[in-house]
């Protein structure tokens, strides 16, 4: 378990994303109305740049003929198949128990930050990874 | 990973490269009345031109229609010694002289802007298959061209391909040497995919693709094509593999009872199409169990006729590395990602 520094929030707006490089590994990190959800950038099918894909809503159906649209901007499709992942847990939705994408928990932690990489003032909040 | 061969790779040929090789009168004549539209016979795709997002070239222009994209994404991204083009032009019974002319275009243009600046790429003869005189004559004029290794016919065509109107086409792809590839999609002219009527879904419409491939089977099986055309090769290309032992199961035993109806048929049904058929994996079957794909495979009894297929642009792509169950023999995944394809097209 390693806490990687991944920039300023602010970077991020919400309902953006930026894709970086952690470990070794690409992923994806999302702003979803100020919260921030990190997936790895692999989709589990067959490989896709996940996080490249379009975001979109949740379309369900109680009945037929009845249609909701919920969660804006919360449902990642792969740019491949189109395989569709829940931004907040990583979880498919064509088989949420079985298929899913790794998540990595974020926080926010307050400056200043000493690597040199990042040139970040005092008082930003910094975005933050944790890579398992 | 080894090399590969990718046997069905999407070029888009748009009208401005199409017109770059087509005579003027063609030009004006594309440009004052264009093609004949398709009313109700095509569905929306799940994707914009049923392409991979990533896939629209950053310099503009469809999925597919930029050579140095393609080779980024595609034949660069993976060790593909050879990849075969299948340009979706459907060239269907519109004018004629019209037809023939840009059929012709579409293959100069393959030549020049395809084949040329890639050695790696063949590609398909696109023909006006629904006159099918005029499709002989363009295969025999690209007689030599051995970079198109087959003849192209979408599997939406107007009549079940056993018909005879077709077989002019078979007889000039034998004499080239070459096989009859029957790609998914095309203009039926009118009739649904599906055997019931219409389907309202695309997921349907998608999962009926097979059941155009099943009803030409069965028609090349019962006009006795194969028996007519000793050397043909038929390559179904986006047709699934699942389908077709239960089929060979079905018409054998039909076949049995049947036999004085078609006395053409001298043999088992199974028998002429594991001789003559080929198939390509994508978009390939994905059961729950990898023991179920090696049942399917077991069943299917045509491991040397498997070709490894990517489908590139398009949203339903395999991916090369994580299509096929690990699980398969090693001999048998180099044999469906290489070597197959390599005895069926050539290697030069």
């Amino acid at each position: 378990m390693a806490k990687h520094v991944v920039g300023p929030a602010g970077e991020i707006p919400p309902g953006g994303r930026k894709i970086v490089e952690i470990a070794g590994r690409s992923v994806g990190i999302f702003n979803l109305a100020g919260e921030f959800f990190a997936l790895r950038n692999r989709c589990p099918h067959q490989g896709a740049a996940l996080c490249t894909g379009q975001l979109g809503g949740l379309v369900t159906a109680a009945a037929p003929g009845h249609y909701d649209l919920s969660r804006p901007g919360e449902m990642l499709r792969c740019p491949w198949h189109g395989w569709e992942f829940d931004v907040r847990t990583g979880q498919s939705w064509v088989d949420p128990q079985n298929v899913r994408v790794k998540r990595y928990p974020t926080e926010l932690v307050k400056g200043p930050y000493l690597a040199e990489s990042y040139r970040v003032s005092v008082e930003e909040e910094l975005l933050v990874v944790e890579i398992s | 990973m080894n090399a590969l061969v990718d046997c069905d790779i999407h070029n888009a040929l748009t009208a401005d490269a199409l017109h770059r090789h087509l005579p003027q009168r063609w030009r004006t004549y594309h440009r004052e009345y264009g093609r004949r539209m398709t009313p109700g016979d095509f569905y929306p795709k799940a994707t914009p031109s049923a392409a991979r997002t990533d896939a629209w070239p950053p310099g503009g222009g469809p999925p597919g229609s930029d050579l140095a994209f393609l080779r980024r994404q595609l034949l660069d991204a993976w060790p593909i010694e050879m990849g075969v083009l299948n340009p979706l032009l459907s060239i269907r019974n519109q004018y004629r002289d019209f037809d023939a002319a840009m059929a012709s275009a579409a293959n100069l243009c393959q030549i020049a802007e395809w084949l040329d600046p890639e050695p790696r790429l063949r590609a398909s003869l696109v023909v006006p298959y629904e006159n099918p005189s005029l499709a002989a004559e363009e295969i025999r004029r690209q007689r030599d061209e051995r970079r198109f290794v087959q003849v192209l016919i979408p599997s939406r065509t107007s009549e079940p391909l056993g018909e005879p109107k077709y077989w002019p086409i078979y007889a000039a792809a034998v004499e080239t040497g070459r096989p009859i590839g029957v790609h998914f999609g095309g203009w039926s002219g009118g009739h649904p995919i599906s055997g019931a009527g219409w389907p309202a879904y695309y997921l349907e419409y998608h999962t009926g693709m097979c059941q155009t491939f099943s009803a030409h089977l069965i028609s090349l099986v019962c006009h006795g094509v194969f028996e007519e055309f000793r050397d043909l090769k038929v390559v179904f290309i986006e047709g699934g593999l699942a389908w077709i032992p239960p089929l060979l199961w079905r018409l054998d035993r039909a076949w049995k009872k049947l036999k004085s109806e078609n006395p053409r048929l001298t043999r088992a049904p199974s028998e002429y199409v594991r001789e003559h058929l080929w198939m390509t994996t994508q978009p390939v079957e994905e059961p729950p169990e990898p023991g179920q794909f090696h049942r399917m495979l077991d069943d299917l009894a045509m491991p040397g006729h498997l070709l490894f297929a990517t489908d590139y642009p398009h949203w339903d792509f395999d991916h090369p590395d994580h299509s096929l169950p690990a699980t398969l023999a090693p001999e048998l995944t180099r044999n469906i990602r290489r070597e197959n394809a390599r005895a069926l097209y050539g290697g030069g």
